[in-house]
């Protein structure tokens, strides 16, 4: 006795649906912990970059790589400092040497010597992530390794990443990269082990000359968060919807 | 009806089930959708106190003013007052408790970092006094003559 | 504690005046194989259903074929993630935990959708034969006889009916699914073009158009990769019985089958013109707005990279077998090598994006070079370099040999229809 189609196609739905319903075990929810989650926090950690007073001395890159265990000599780093240099002829000269770990000591740029006569202006910029309001680099993650905290920061979860890299491709800013020891994906963290004692990262600490500030923009009291809110300040690449969290005063037309 | 035709969908169902049932094996129970939305909050709930709990290096002036007041009142009131104990220093982490003499860096690199001259207009790096490096005392390192805590004092 | 310390990416890329410091190469040749292979599986499929649902009569030998082609195809669609993963132990965390708002998530499901749609139509296709083989191979004498049975047994997943009723039924299932596996072969490689069009950092990669794109060019390729191995195969098979002398029938020799390649041939073409013309619309888009990439892009496109794009892919992979496939008095030797540049402009496509995509900074305002790994001197040089990408390339002849040994494509006989 053959079977109708009708039946045939009835019986195949069915089980399909029915194998879907476990499915959706697939997201999980406690509902404690969803309360405690959208329960909102107190903190907002933003940064504020001044490149008015960056002179380039790269202690912070340093810092940087003590505090966060980043093997030193490797060519990757979560924060650096880039030097621009724009000439009387339109060129724009931009060089990152070690990401600015051992400063700048030298007017070459690349090899070539540039003659200070035929410069129009010269700064530094130092960059970090950005701990965005959308972060790119989360909305690519396969297996939810990576994610942003209740204060906005945006970690990765070492035990977890299984180091495809996608996270690194869709970061416009170029923050995160593979970590060379622990093969999966790194980048700044606004030192989230300090800031949660109410320390400041380290390379807030180790600046001599005030260019670089946390802050939390949730308290109206905090001197940075004034700053932020009162004075000109920019970001990087808004272009991208990524809403990014570290401000600059004195960011020039020239930076990538 | 010939029943035969489902069985490929029943294998489908049975695959389907290993792996639901795998996840409550390999998956932690932590983890879930904590934060915002499924989009930026989905990952493991315990890794946040992984990375609190991660070794602070760097422990601050204030903690080296526990012993070492005098330095750091020199330091205060010298034009290196701004400057970090720990930039020279290197960072203390468990000093003196895990090591007594902290590692120091003497080197001509570390104090052209800002002090190497740069000629560069409207910058602050212009601001501060500096040297050319091939043309100042190219034999000697900088604490030979010159007092990191008070630079303004002549050592030689 | 040895000093294991890589940066993952160092060995084979070259920077050019300012790149960030983080950036290198990240995604190389295993990247460029993925897709290049998922396509492969795709079009195959494609190729099949063309026989199975829209009833190509003329496809029926090459449908047979590439089915179960598409089927040896696809863990090897897998192996270059695997090999390219940092941490590749963690590998089943997609499917544990997938985070679906990431286009690498739907991957699990959609792989796994697909491999059970592929099995389970070479199952009713190739049921009845398992059935036989089950009774052919019973009290037959030898280990291997024994084992060989035991292997059409699980196959047959107990189903023993083959009268005409079921038969039909099978015939039924399998179109089904066939039709079923169409869409899902697309969205197979359709997501694959999202995993790069949905990169809204990358200049190049950014587009509607990609997942498009890619699927064209996916079914290009398959269908390419399908006429070819059935020509090489029928070939051999001809001129192995021709040595071999005897009796043997007319229709044994007669090789590849005119007509069987006169109408994959003229699919192939159509696809081509699909994917050349949005490939072709894309980059007339980017020069007319000009946004800000565009003075890199340039350059990378018609400087640094014009042989690869322009040369390579454009002339050599889709301009010359247009023509070689199209001019009058084609013969079986510009067919195949017709196939072999396409499947090669195919190739360069999957190059001239990854790679492509990753020539350039993200600062604008500088390039990296991408030197890939020849000779092999560390387990990265390995997996990431030529040797890497030569095995991904090979397995799945490797493995379409064994899964022929119980799954006859090539006999005209032994499958449903």
């Amino acid at each position: 006795m053959s079977c109708s189609r009708r039946d045939f196609l009835k019986d195949a739905v069915g089980g399909t649906l029915a194998s879907v319903m476990p499915l959706s075990a697939f997201v999980f929810l406690s509902t404690a912990e969803a309360q405690a989650a959208v329960a909102e926090s107190k903190t907002r950690w933003a940064f504020l970059v001044d490149t008015n007073k960056c002179v380039g001395c790269g202690l912070c890159v340093d810092a940087c790589k003590n505090e966060n265990e980043i093997p030193y000599d490797a060519e990757v780093t979560r924060t650096w400092v880039e030097r621009y240099v724009i000439t009387k002829d339109g060129k724009t000269h931009i060089d990152s040497p070690m990401g600015g770990r051992d400063g700048y000591t030298t007017m070459d740029i690349d090899g070539e010597e540039i003659d200070p006569d035929d410069i129009d202006k010269a700064f530094f910029v130092p960059k970090l992530c950005n701990q965005c309001d959308n972060p790119a680099c989360v909305q690519v993650c396969p297996v939810g390794a990576t994610y942003q905290t209740n204060d906005g920061v945006v970690l990765v979860d070492r035990d977890w990443c299984i180091g495809c890299g996608y996270c690194i491709m869709a970061c416009p800013y170029g923050v995160r990269f593979f970590h060379p020891v622990h093969k999966v994906a790194d980048k700044c963290n606004f030192c989230y082990h300090r800031i949660s004692k109410g320390m400041e990262p380290a390379c807030v600490e180790c600046c001599s000359f005030g260019a670089r500030r946390i802050a939390n923009l949730k308290d109206p009291e905090d001197p940075v968060t004034k700053i932020i809110t009162t004075e000109r300040v920019a970001v990087l690449k808004d272009e991208y919807g990524t809403k990014p969290h570290v401000f600059y005063l004195g960011l020039d037309e020239n930076v990538r | 009806m010939k029943w035969h035709v489902l069985r490929p969908l029943w294998v489908a169902i049975g695959l389907v089930g290993v792996i639901l049932i795998a996840r409550v094996f390999l998956v932690p129970d932590d983890f879930g959708v904590h934060g915002r939305n499924f989009t930026y909050g989905f990952h493991r709930l315990s890794n946040i106190q992984e990375w609190k709990d991660f070794p602070v290096k760097y422990q601050g002036r204030e903690s080296c003013a526990e012993c070492h007041e005098e330095n750091l009142q020199m330091l205060n009131a010298s034009t290196h007052a701004t400057v970090e104990c720990e930039n020279c220093h290197g960072p203390s982490v468990n000093h003196p408790d895990d090591v007594e003499f902290l590692p120091l860096d003497t080197t001509r690199e570390l104090c052209l970092r800002c002090h190497a001259f740069l000629e560069y207009p409207n910058s602050a790096r212009a601001a501060l006094l500096g040297v050319e490096d091939r043309r100042h005392k190219r034999r000697k390192v900088c604490i030979e003559c010159h007092n990191p805590h008070d630079p303004k004092e002549d050592t030689r | 504690m040895s000093e294991d310390i890589i940066v993952h990416g160092i060995e084979w890329t070259v920077k050019e005046l300012f790149v960030y410091p983080n950036e290198y190469i990240y995604w190389s040749i295993q990247i460029v194989m993925y897709p290049y292979m998922t396509g492969l599986v795709a079009g195959a499929f494609v190729l099949s259903s063309l026989y199975h649902v829209f009833g190509q009569k003329q496809l029926k030998e090459i449908a047979q074929f590439s089915l179960v082609f598409s089927l040896a195809l696809l863990p090897v669609a897998a192996l270059p993630l695997l090999l390219h993963l940092q941490q590749p132990t963690r590998a089943m965390e997609p499917l544990l935990t997938p985070h679906f708002t990431s286009a690498i998530a739907a991957f699990g499901i959609v792989f796994t959708a697909y491999a059970l749609i592929v099995l389970s139509e070479i199952w009713f296709v190739y049921r009845k034969y398992f059935v036989e083989q089950v009774h052919a191979l019973k009290g037959q004498p030898g280990l291997s006889n024994a084992m060989t049975r035991m292997v059409y047994r699980v196959l047959t997943i107990g189903a023993y009916d083959v009268g005409d009723d079921a038969i039909r039924v099978d015939k039924k299932a399998a179109t089904v699914l066939a039709a079923i596996g169409i869409p899902v072969a697309c969205f197979l490689h359709g997501y694959a073009g999202f995993i790069f069009g949905s990169v809204k950092a990358n200049a190049l990669w950014m587009s509607p158009l990609m997942p498009v794109i890619f699927i064209m060019s996916a079914v290009v390729s398959g269908i390419a990769l399908c006429m070819l191995t059935y020509i090489v195969i029928r070939e051999w098979q001809a001129f192995r019985s021709r040595r071999k002398g005897g009796v043997l029938e007319a229709s044994e020799i007669k090789g590849a089958e005119t007509h069987v390649i006169d109408t994959a041939a003229r699919y192939l073409l159509g696809f081509l013109v699909a994917a050349i013309s949005l490939e072709m619309l894309d980059l007339i888009f980017r020069g007319y707005t000009a946004m800000k990439s565009w003075d890199i892009l340039r350059s990378v496109m018609y400087g640094k990279d014009f042989m690869n794009i322009f040369v390579l892919q454009y002339t050599l992979g889709n301009l010359v077998p247009f023509l070689l496939l199209l001019l009058p008095g084609r013969t079986l030797k510009r067919t195949v090598l017709a196939l072999l540049l396409v499947l090669f402009g195919v190739f360069m496509m999957r190059w001239n994006v990854v790679i492509g995509g990753q020539a350039f900074s993200l600062s604008f305002s500088g390039y990296m070079h991408y030197e890939i790994p020849i000779i092999p001197h560390s387990v990265e040089t390995f997996k990431e370099g030529l040797f890497g990408a030569l095995t991904v390339v090979s397995v799945p002849f490797v493995l379409f040999w064994i899964i022929n040994k119980f799954v006859p494509s090539l006999e005209r006989e032994a499958s449903a229809d």
